[in-house]
């Protein structure tokens, strides 16, 4: 009895098709959970407060150096690469024709730069900053190439929360006779705010997890930095290098657990704001 | 404020919002002409086919023949697409048309979770997790082709999910009724008529999941074995062009060094095709 209908089952129409749809989810929800629970499993139990130390030294290779220099990474590159972002997209919404040959190629360097390998951005911040410019293995080295490497992430997000912005705001305030730049500042990218900040959540995580663009940029010094011309490992690099040794297994997963928890957050806020935005988005249709 | 103030400032606002805008143009201009001056240069003092088509990296010997990597890079990327693509599209149909709606948002954030993870904590999982279970099992020392296909496979599949739901979604939804309508069931509606309406843009997510495994770096290494020969089977090691850059540019000088700016040349050159082929694919399914 039990027999026949797992045969008729499996001979009832779709059942193929059914089987292979939520076996493929079932394998990404497997890895997923997988990679998650298994480095937080491994290294919350090593967590300590010696890693944590001040000093970092071949007895006690603490991340407080590296959490510093992580933190000043974020800071300084989204200072310099936020503000040329969202410049550049309302230049894209407001100043260019869609379809002209300026938007054309603007989207295009935009979509390469995407494209572009971390290893690359890396090798290219060596040669042109490092070397060229001759700001040394230095965390400006590294910002400046992290900078490039985050730009087109927040263009295109700043550019997709514009266009959302509603045509009779920015109507509305050039007939109270408001100039163009004054609709941009005060109407049309206060809207658009949680769509930006989505972006710079993204390219918080971009930064943090980044390690190929800033070995031969800002270098593997477990120092914190004292200036932004000093070399200085990120969260990441730190990571990369201990993994690398295998000496320190213990230290490695305490390390791939703080990275974790960081991204965790992140990704937290950001599904926090995109519910925020969907709410805002459903209340005004 | 006089009116003639007010212009003069409109001006030089709207003068900062296009200087910003060309900074992209300029960043990808100044990184073509940095990698490819150093790279070809190197090509020419190497000669091409030898640089290309050696079969030797000896640097050592003043040997610089990258074909081992080019072709490692793209068995590895094969591998990651052969593994990554039907998951990733399976389950970005199963979140399209299948997934309960209270479950949706928990998945899909875990999909994007996945995309957020650093490629170091990717590199180091398969490094304590694939390559021993590889290790132990078959008749491998674990780093290999197929111990880096598996991890790149699965770091491929958020971009995959993401693009292909949303090619899915994209479907007019008059295409599933219809084929309903006459008749056909849920699952036929979906992968006789869905599906191949979203092709092209399932095509363009595949495509850019190419582009991210080629370009991976540091997840890569970590687990890849990095041997710079052509490996004979998915379990022996192997080195791809982006892990002979990271591996040897810290100490190599001279014209070693300038044979692996040479490399990362010859790896943008594949990254532009690869784009380049998205956005045709891309343009034909928008049309």
């Amino acid at each position: 009895m039990k027999k026949t209908s797992v045969v008729r089952k499996i001979f009832k129409p779709g059942f193929l098709p059914r089987f292979f749809v939520k076996g493929g989810a079932l394998i990404t929800l497997a890895v997923i959970l997988t990679i998650v629970i298994y480095i937080l499993v491994n290294g919350i139990p090593n967590l300590n407060s010696k890693l944590f130390a001040w000093e970092y030294n071949s007895e006690n290779v603490s991340m407080m150096p590296a959490i510093v220099n992580t933190v000043a990474m974020v800071v300084v590159t989204l200072l310099m690469s936020v503000p040329i972002g969202i410049g550049a997209a309302v230049y894209m919404v407001e100043y260019v024709k869609k379809g002209s040959k300026l938007a054309k190629i603007i989207k295009l360097a935009t979509q390469t730069l995407a494209g572009v390998p971390s290893i690359v951005y890396g090798l290219f911040g060596a040669l042109f900053f490092v070397k060229y410019l001759s700001l040394q293995l230095s965390i400006l080295s590294g910002c400046l190439t992290l900078g490039i490497m985050i730009l087109p992430i927040v263009m295109e997000t700043t550019e997709e929360a514009l266009r959302m912005v509603p045509v009779s705001y920015k109507e509305g305030s050039l007939a109270l006779g408001a100039t163009r730049v004054q609709t941009i500042f005060k109407v049309m990218l206060r809207p658009a705010t949680p769509g930006i900040l989505s972006a710079v959540i993204i390219a918080v995580g971009r930064i943090v997890g980044e390690s190929a663009a800033l070995v031969f940029t800002a270098g593997t010094i477990a120092k914190p930095m004292a200036s932004m011309l000093n070399s200085g490992r990120s969260l990441s690099v730190h990571m990369y290098v201990l993994s690398g040794e295998g000496l320190y297994i213990k230290q490695t997963y305490a390390t791939a657990t703080v990275l974790m928890l960081l991204v965790l957050i992140l990704n937290g806020i950001s599904s926090l704001i995109a519910r925020k935005l969907e709410k805002n988005t459903t209340t005004e249709e | 404020m006089s009116k003639y103030n007010k212009k003069i400032r409109e001006g030089i606002v709207s003068v900062a919002f296009l200087i910003s805008a060309l900074v992209s143009v300029a960043a990808v201009i100044l990184i073509s002409i940095f990698i490819f001056a150093n790279g070809f240069s190197a090509i020419g003092k190497i000669g091409f086919v030898d640089f290309i088509f050696g079969q030797t990296w000896k640097p050592a010997n003043n040997q610089f023949g990258i074909f081992p990597m080019i072709i490692g890079s793209i068995y590895v990327t094969l591998g990651a697409v052969l593994i990554g693509a039907p998951i990733g599209v399976m389950t970005a149909i199963y979140l399209a048309e299948y997934c309960p709606k209270k479950f949706y948002s928990v998945f899909s954030g875990l999909v994007n979770l996945m995309a957020g993870i650093p490629s170091v904590l990717y590199g180091f999982f398969g490094l304590v997790v694939l390559v021993p279970l590889i290790r132990n099992n078959l008749d491998s020392q674990g780093m290999s082709l197929l111990a880096a296909s598996v991890l790149l496979g699965i770091m491929i599949l958020p971009t995959i999910v993401a693009i292909s739901q949303a090619s899915l979604k994209a479907v007019d939804p008059g295409y599933y009724e219809g084929s309903l309508a006459l008749g056909a069931t849920h699952e036929r509606s979906i992968f006789a008529v869905k599906l191949r309406a979203a092709r092209s843009g399932i095509f363009s997510a595949v495509i850019l999941g190419v582009g991210r495994a080629i370009g991976e770096t540091m997840a890569v290494i970590m687990v890849a074995g990095n041997q710079a020969i052509i490996p004979k089977s998915v379990l022996d090691g192997v080195r791809t062009m982006t892990g002979n850059i990271v591996i040897e540019m810290g100490y190599a000088t001279d014209l070693h060094r300038q044979a692996l700016l040479a490399t990362a040349a010859v790896l943008f050159v594949f990254i532009l095709i690869v784009n380049l082929t998205f956005s045709l694919v891309l343009r034909r399914s928008l049309n």
